[in-house]
């Protein structure tokens, strides 16, 4: 599979995903376990891909500069730091680690 | 839609304008990230133009940076899955802008976390409706602009690992994830999330450890275990 068979795949996927909400009954909302399991759904995606994106390296963990920038991104996110400024000073914080090592 | 606007359209505006604007600003991150993870400009902003959800598409290429195309099936189940909330949001927002089909297309592909956060805090069916379709627009314009400036920076950076960008997507999944830990379910599913991937990253092909993470959200969202008794949002 290609990178343009992914894009395009993935997208159709993703837009069907929002036109069925405008499509299907209302009554759907007012079952909880659904909702809860969507939006649960989205929360360990993106711890899962946190930890692939910090420790992964392929098939391998490393432990290298990119565990400290995740640090430094999750105290800034505590003291309500905008995202791009935290994504930034992550980036930072790894280079600097890189340069100085 | 009058000339003249009411106070809640014009709140309904303002609240747009500074969401729209803030998040527009990620797409520079989107775009720098999505060349590091191997894709070229156009692959980029594609994304951008016909997926057009966040979180989505940093799946889409955080994946690939991790398994390359090789991984291709296991990036669009992972963007396809954190794509799923889209639907909640959908029906959430159908009796407000929904309708006429043409319409209605246009509203599907603007049905994310943003618009319909505005639009749901607008306390008219007026402002809900501006707030829903002024956000989208805002966003819409800007993420693929920026994505394309972060594109054009991406590609003129070279070998990125010395810039942190590699740090620079995990610090944006964190940012996404990070509204979300509002209480004790979404924390403790967060964790096990985490331990799932760490463990199966050694073991299993690239992508396919997010995968099984998602898992236990739907065990502990079938069983309801740490979480409260409430009606859902």
């Amino acid at each position: 599979m290609n990178t343009w068979q992914v894009i395009i795949l993935a997208s159709i996927a993703v837009f069907a995903l929002k036109l069925v909400g405008y499509l299907v009954p209302p009554s759907v909302l007012q079952r909880p376990r659904p909702a809860r399991i969507a939006n649960l759904t989205t929360v360990a995606l993106l711890a899962a891909l946190i930890v692939v994106q910090t420790l992964g390296a392929g098939s391998h963990i490393v432990i290298d500069a990119r565990i400290p920038a995740v640090v430094v991104a999750a105290g800034l996110l505590a003291l309500r730091v905008p995202f791009i400024l935290v994504v930034i000073a992550a980036a930072a914080t790894a280079a600097l680690i890189r340069l100085l090592t | 839609m009058g000339t003249v606007r009411s106070p809640e359209r014009s709140a309904a505006i303002r609240a747009s304008l500074a969401v729209g604007l803030a998040v527009s600003a990620y797409g520079v991150s989107f775009g720098a990230l999505a060349v590091t993870a191997g894709l070229d400009i156009w692959q980029t902003c594609a994304l951008s133009l016909f997926m057009f959800s966040g979180g989505s598409q940093f799946a889409v290429i955080g994946v690939l940076a991790s398994g390359g195309a090789s991984a291709g099936l296991a990036a669009i189940a992972s963007g396809t899955l954190l794509g799923v909330r889209n639907s909640l949001y959908a029906i959430r927002m159908a009796p407000v802008v929904g309708g006429r089909r043409p319409r209605t297309l246009l509203a599907a592909q603007w049905t994310i976390d943003e618009t319909t956060a505005v639009s749901i805090a607008q306390p008219t069916p007026e402002g809900q409706r501006a707030g829903f379709w002024w956000t989208g627009v805002i966003i819409y314009v800007g993420w693929n602009l920026t994505t394309l400036i972060g594109a054009l920076i991406g590609n003129l950076l070279g070998d990125v690992s010395q810039y942190g960008l590699d740090a620079a997507a995990a610090a944006a999944f964190l940012g996404l994830l990070w509204p979300r830990l509002s209480s004790l379910q979404p924390i403790a599913v967060a964790v096990g999330a985490a331990v799932v991937a760490a463990v199966l990253t050694p073991t299993l092909p690239p992508g396919i450890p997010v995968l099984a993470a998602a898992i236990v959200a739907v065990v502990v969202g079938m069983t309801n275990w740490f979480g409260r008794k409430e009606p859902v949002a």
